[in-house]
C-alpha cells in the first residue's frame, strides 16, 4: 500500500507499543531489584539471577523439563506435520482436501482449556482401559503439545508446498531421481523456510504453554507450571528474572532467524 | 527409413478426470528428427509429451522406445529428457549445480562431470555463469540453463514443452535459431510442443497438427502449409480463405458462382468440398480484368505488404498485396489454378467462416499463453 | 511427482495425520460429552446439569455464563478497535520497518500470560501499584484500578490483541497498491478509500482475528480473576475439573456450546456483510 503514515498515526502506533511493552519493562526492571517485592525498587542487583542459578533447584529442573519437552514437541510435530502437509498437498480432490483442512482447524478453533481437559479425559479414560491409575506425565503432555502444535506446522508448510512448482520434482525425476529421491533433493529444499518457521513456532508454543500442560502433565513440572505454583502465594522477582532470561533467549532466536532470512533474500537479489 | 524409428506410439488412449484427452493416437518419431506437435491449447500435445516422458501412463496403447515397450518404466529410467514450460530449474542450486544434477545421479567421475558441465554451458553460451543463482538470471538465460541441464545427461530424445512461451518476441526468434542449431549439432531427436504455427513451420522437419486429442495431419512444413488436409489445418496454419465449393469433375471446381480449373482430382462427381486459397496467392487486378469482382472493406498496412479484407459476393476474403488500394475501391481478383487447394469436407468446415469478424486483437487474445491440457 | 496417479501414496501419507486427529482431537471431544452425561455410578445421567441449573445456583451460573460472553465480546471489540488502525499503520510502513514491527508485536507474545498478568497487577494495584505510587509521589489521589471490570478487560486485551493485529496486518500487507490507486483515480477521498476498499478487503483478516480473540477471551481464567476480581466460566472449569471431572466436563460442554452458537451467529453476520458489499 502507499506509504503515508501521518504524525497522528505514528503517535497512535507508539502508544500501542507502549501498552504492549509496559509489563515487559516492569518485568525486566524489577528482575534487577535487590528487594523482595515487585512494586518497590530498592537498588540494582543480580541477586535473583544468582539465586536462580545457585539455589533455586526447582526452577532449574522446571526449565530443563520445559526445554526437553519443547524440543521433543518441535522435532516430532515438524516431522508429522510435514508428512501430513505433503499428503494434503497430494489430495487432488477438493472435497477430501477441505475435510482435511477443516479437521486441521478444530484444534485452532477450540479453547485451550477445552483441549486440555478433553485430552486429560482421553488419557484418564485410556489409562482406565489398561487399569493404569496414574498415566499423566511427560508422555501425555508431549502428546498433548504435539496435538496443539500440529495445525501450525501444516499451516506453515502447506503454503510453501503449494508455491513449489510441481514440475521441479518432475524435472528431478526426468534427470534420474526416483520419486522418493526427488522429494528429498528438490521438494524438501524448497520448503525448508516453511519447515524452519514451523519448528520455531512449535518450539515457542510448547515452551510457553500453561493451560494444556496444567491438565495433561500430572507430576511433570514445566516452567509455566512452576511459575503458576510460585505466584499463587507471594510474587518474588526470581520469576521475573527467569522470564527476562527466556525473553532474551527468544529474542535472539527470533532475531537470528530474521537475519538469516534477510540474508537469504539479499543473496537471491544480489545479481539482479 | 522404417528401421530408424526411435519412438513409436501405438493406439494411445488416455482420459484424465473423465475427459478423453487422446483418442487412438498413433505416431512414430524418427531418430534425429525435429518433430513438432502443434495445436491449440487442450489439444493433447502436452499430454502426449508427458506420456513419452513417463509422467503419465496411457489407459490403452503402447509406447515403444527404440524397439522395446516402456510400459511401467519410470521417468528416471528413460533415455528421454524434458524442457519444462517454465524451465523448472532448482532454485536452491546455482547454475553449475543445476546442470550437474543429472550427471551426479549418473555417478560420473568428478573430472568427467566438470568437463561435461563446462561443455554444456559453452554450448548454450553461458560460460562464466557457473556460480550465479537461478533467480539472478533473465528468462532467456534460464531457458539456456534448462537446455544445458537436459542435454548434459545425453538423452536420445529431448522433449520441449512450449520452451519459448515465456520469452518476448525478439528473444524467441533468436532462441528458435539457436535451438535448431543445437539440435543439428548434437543430432538429438527433438520433440517440440507449441501452439505457435510460425515457430513450428520455421524449425521442424515434421509437423504433427493436433486438435481435440486427434492427429489432424502429419507432414513436412511445406506439405502442411501447401496441402492442408482439412479446414482445421488450413485455418490453424497461416491465414486461409476457405470457400464452399462443388467438385464438378476432375480438375474442375465451382465456387463463388464460377467454374475454375484446378489441379486436384479424385473426388466424386458433384462432391461438396472446401476450397483453400492463401491470402498471398490471390492477385488484385483492375475490376474489368478480374475473374471475380470485389469491394475492399478494410485495409491494414503490415510493413512488407497490405492486408485487405475484400467483400466478394458477400463472402469476406483476406488478400495480401504489395499494391496500395483504398477502402471502397472496387477491384477484380485472379487466382492461378495451382494456388487453389481442394479439401474434403470435415467436421470443421462449418465452424470456420470468412473474415467478416476478423481483427488482429481478437486473434491475439484467443491465442492462449499456456497449454492447460494437462 | 505425479500427483494424479498416486491415490495409494496420498492415502498412506495422510493416514498418520487422520489417525492423529481422530484419536487426539475428535475422541477427546466425544469423551467430554460422555463424561458430562455420566453419573458417579458410571451410568447415563443428567445430574451434572441438574446441579448447575438447580434453582439455588441457577441464577449465579446463568449470570456467570452471560458475563463470560459479555467480557469476551467487549475484549474482542476493543481489540479490533485497537488493532485495525495499527495493522493499517504497519502495512503502510516501509518493508524494513514492517519486519521490525512484526518482531516487536511477537516478542511480548512469548511472555507467559501468568507473568504478564502479575506484572499488570503490580502496575495497577491500589496501595502499592506502580501507577498509584507515581500519583502519590506527585501528590495526586490514588485511583481505584485493580479489581474493576476495566482491569479484567485490559488484561484480556493485552494478552490477545496480537492475535487480532497479525491476521489483519497479513491481509492488508498483501493488498494490491493499485486497488487503492484505482479508487483514488476514480475520485475516492482517503476516507472513502478506507471505507469502500480497504475495510471490505480486510474482512477476511478481521473475521479470523475476531475468532482468534473471542475464543480465548470467552474461555479465559486467572487473568480476569487476578486483575478484575471477576470469576468467569473458565475459572470454574479450571478449579472443578481436576477433582470433579464429570462436573467440569458438563461446564466445558456448556462453554463449547456457547462458542459454537457465537461462531454460527458470526458466520451468518459475515455472510450478510459480504452480501452488503456486493450491492
Amino acid at each position: 500500500m502507499k506509504r503515508r503514515n501521518g504524525f497522528l498515526s505514528t503517535v497512535y502506533a507508539g502508544l500501542i507499543f507502549l501498552f504492549l511493552y509496559l509489563p515487559v519493562a516492569v518485568i525486566v526492571v524489577f528482575s534487577f531489584n535487590s528487594g523482595r517485592t515487585t512494586t518497590n525498587f530498592e537498588s540494582f542487583s543480580f541477586y535473583w539471577y544468582v539465586r536462580l542459578f545457585t539455589t533455586n533447584f526447582e526452577a532449574q529442573a522446571a526449565l530443563r523439563n520445559t526445554l526437553i519437552l519443547a524440543l521433543s514437541t518441535a522435532v516430532i510435530t515438524v516431522l508429522l506435520g510435514t508428512l501430513a502437509a505433503v499428503g494434503i498437498d497430494r489430495l487432488r480432490r477438493k472435497f477430501t482436501e477441505r475435510i482435511a483442512l477443516s479437521a486441521n482447524n478444530i484444534p485452532l478453533m477450540s479453547p485451550e482449556i477445552v483441549m486440555g481437559i478433553s485430552m486429560m479425559m482421553l488419557f484418564i479414560f485410556g489409562g482406565a482401559l489398561f487399569n493404569q491409575q496414574f498415566v499423566l506425565g511427560f508422555g501425555t503432555v508431549l502428546l498433548a503439545h504435539i496435538t496443539m502444535c500440529l495445525p501450525y506446522v501444516i499451516l506453515s508448510v502447506l503454503p510453501k508446498l503449494r508455491q513449489t512448482d510441481p514440475h521441479l520434482a518432475e524435472a528431478a525425476q526426468d534427470l534420474g531421481c526416483s520419486q522418493v529421491m526427488a522429494f528429498f533433493r528438490v521438494t524438501l529444499p524448497s520448503i525448508t523456510t516453511g519447515i524452519a518457521s514451523a519448528f520455531l513456532i512449535t518450539f515457542t508454543l510448547s515452551l510457553d504453554n500453561f493451560v494444556i500442560s496444567r491438565f495433561t502433565a500430572g507430576p511433570f513440572t514445566t516452567l509455566p507450571l512452576h511459575i503458576f505454583g510460585q505466584i499463587r502465594m507471594l510474587v518474588r522477582p526470581d520469576m521475573y528474572a527467569l522470564t527476562t532470561l527466556i525473553f532474551v533467549m527468544m529474542f535472539l532466536l527470533l532475531l537470528g532467524s530474521n537475519l538469516l532470512q534477510a540474508r537469504a533474500a539479499k543473496r537471491q537479489n544480489k545479481h539482479t | 527409413m522404417e528401421k530408424d524409428i526411435i519412438i513409436d506410439l501405438r493406439n494411445i488412449n488416455i482420459a484424465l478426470g473423465g475427459q478423453p484427452i487422446l483418442q487412438d493416437l498413433s505416431l512414430y518419431i524418427r531418430n534425429k528428427e525435429f518433430i513438432t506437435l502443434l495445436g491449440p491449447s487442450g489439444c493433447g500435445k502436452t499430454t502426449t509429451l508427458r506420456i513419452i516422458a513417463g509422467f503419465l501412463q496411457p489407459d490403452e496403447g503402447q509406447v515403444i522406445f527404440d524397439g522395446s515397450d516402456c510400459a511401467g518404466v519410470p521417468p528416471h529410467k528413460r533415455q528421454v529428457n524434458t524442457i519444462f514450460q517454465r524451465y523448472a530449474l532448482f532454485p536452491h542450486l546455482n547454475v553449475y549445480k543445476n546442470v550437474a544434477f543429472g550427471l551426479k545421479l549418473a555417478k560420473l567421475s568428478k573430472k568427467e562431470l566438470h568437463d561435461r558441465v563446462t561443455e554444456m554451458l559453452a554450448l548454450v553460451n553461458l560460460t562464466g555463469f557457473e556460480k550465479r543463482t537461478i533467480s539472478s538470471l533473465s528468462g532467456g538465460q534460464q531457458q539456456r540453463v534448462a537446455i544445458a541441464r537436459a542435454l548434459a545427461v545425453r538423452p536420445r530424445v529431448l522433449l520441449l514443452d512450449e520452451p519459448l512461451g515465456a520469452l518476448d518476441l525478439k528473444l524467441r526468434k533468436d532462441m528458435q535459431v539457436e535451438l535448431k542449431n543445437i539440435q543439428q549439432q548434437l543430432g538429438v531427436t527433438f520433440v517440440y510442443v507449441t501452439h505457435d504455427q510460425e515457430e513450428a513451420l520455421s524449425m521442424s522437419d515434421t509437423i504433427v497438427v493436433m486438435d481435440e486429442g486427434v492427429i489432424q495431419q502429419i507432414g513436412t512444413p511445406k506439405d502442411i502449409y501447401d496441402e492442408p488436409k482439412n479446414a482445421f489445418v488450413a485455418d490453424f496454419i497461416g491465414e486461409s480463405n476457405i470457400i464452399d465449393g462443388i467438385m464438378l469433375a476432375d480438375l474442375k471446381v465451382k465456387f463463388a458462382g464460377m467454374t475454375f480449373t484446378c489441379v486436384d482430382k479424385g473426388f466424386a462427381k458433384n462432391e461438396k468440398v472446401d476450397v483453400v486459397i492463401r491470402p498471398e496467392d490471390v492477385d488484385i487486378v483492375p475490376a474489368a480484368r478480374g475473374v471475380l469482382p470485389g469491394t475492399i472493406t478494410s485495409a491494414t498496412f503490415k510493413g512488407v505488404h497490405y492486408e485487405y479484407i475484400v467483400d466478394v459476393q458477400g463472402f469476406k476474403w483476406m488478400i495480401q498485396s504489395t499494391d496500395a488500394y483504398a477502402v471502397d475501391d472496387v477491384i477484380g481478383i485472379m487466382i492461378d489454378p495451382q494456388e487453389m487447394h481442394v479439401m474434403k469436407k470435415s467436421k470443421y468446415s462449418d465452424l470456420i467462416g470468412d473474415y467478416s469478424s476478423f481483427s488482429d486483437e481478437f486473434d491475439e487474445l484467443s491465442n492462449p499463453e499456456e497449454d492447460d491440457d494437462e | 511427482m505425479n500427483k494424479r496417479k498416486l491415490p495409494i501414496g496420498a492415502a498412506l501419507l495422510n493416514a498418520p495425520f487422520t489417525l492423529w486427529i481422530a484419536i487426539f482431537v475428535l475422541a477427546p471431544l466425544v469423551l467430554v460429552a460422555y463424561f458430562a452425561f455420566t453419573g458417579n455410578d458410571g451410568r447415563f445421567s443428567l445430574e451434572w446439569f441438574e446441579y448447575i441449573f438447580h434453582p439455588a445456583r441457577r441464577e449465579t451460573y446463568l449470570r456467570m455464563f452471560g458475563d463470560s460472553l459479555l467480557y469476551g465480546a467487549t475484549a474482542t471489540a476493543i481489540s479490533l478497535l485497537l488493532a485495525f488502525p495499527l495493522a493499517h499503520f504497519m502495512a503502510q510502513s516501509k518493508p524494513s520497518v514492517q519486519r521490525v514491527l512484526m518482531l516487536l508485536i511477537m516478542v511480548p507474545m512469548w511472555m507467559n500470560f501468568l507473568i504478564a498478568t502479575i506484572a499488570w497487577q503490580s502496575i495497577l494495584e491500589y496501595n502499592s501499584g506502580l501507577i498509584n505510587n507515581l500519583l502519590a509521589a506527585i501528590g495526586l489521589p490514588r485511583l481505584r484500578m485493580i479489581n474493576t471490570p476495566g482491569a479484567a478487560i485490559l488484561g484480556m486485551v493485552y494478552n490477545f490483541v496480537p492475535f487480532m493485529i497479525l491476521p489483519i496486518y497479513t491481509v492488508m500487507a498483501r493488498l494490491n497498491v493499485q486497488l487503492v490507486e484505482a479508487a483514488q483515480d476514480l475520485g475516492a477521498s482517503r476516507w472513502q478509500v478506507l471505507r469502500r476498499v480497504i475495510v471490505p478487503l480486510s474482512m477476511p483478516g478481521v473475521m479470523s482475528g475476531i475468532v482468534m480473540v473471542f475464543v480465548p477471551s470467552v474461555s479465559v481464567f486467572f487473568i480476569n480473576d487476578r486483575l478484575g476480581g471477576v470469576r468467569l466460566i473458565g475459572d470454574v472449569i479450571n478449579q472443578r475439573v481436576l477433582n470433579e471431572t464429570n462436573l467440569g466436563a458438563a461446564f466445558s460442554l456448556i462453554l463449547m456450546l456457547m462458542i459454537l452458537v457465537c461462531m454460527l451467529v458470526l458466520n451468518r453476520m459475515g455472510d450478510r456483510e459480504k452480501g452488503a458489499f456486493v450491492t
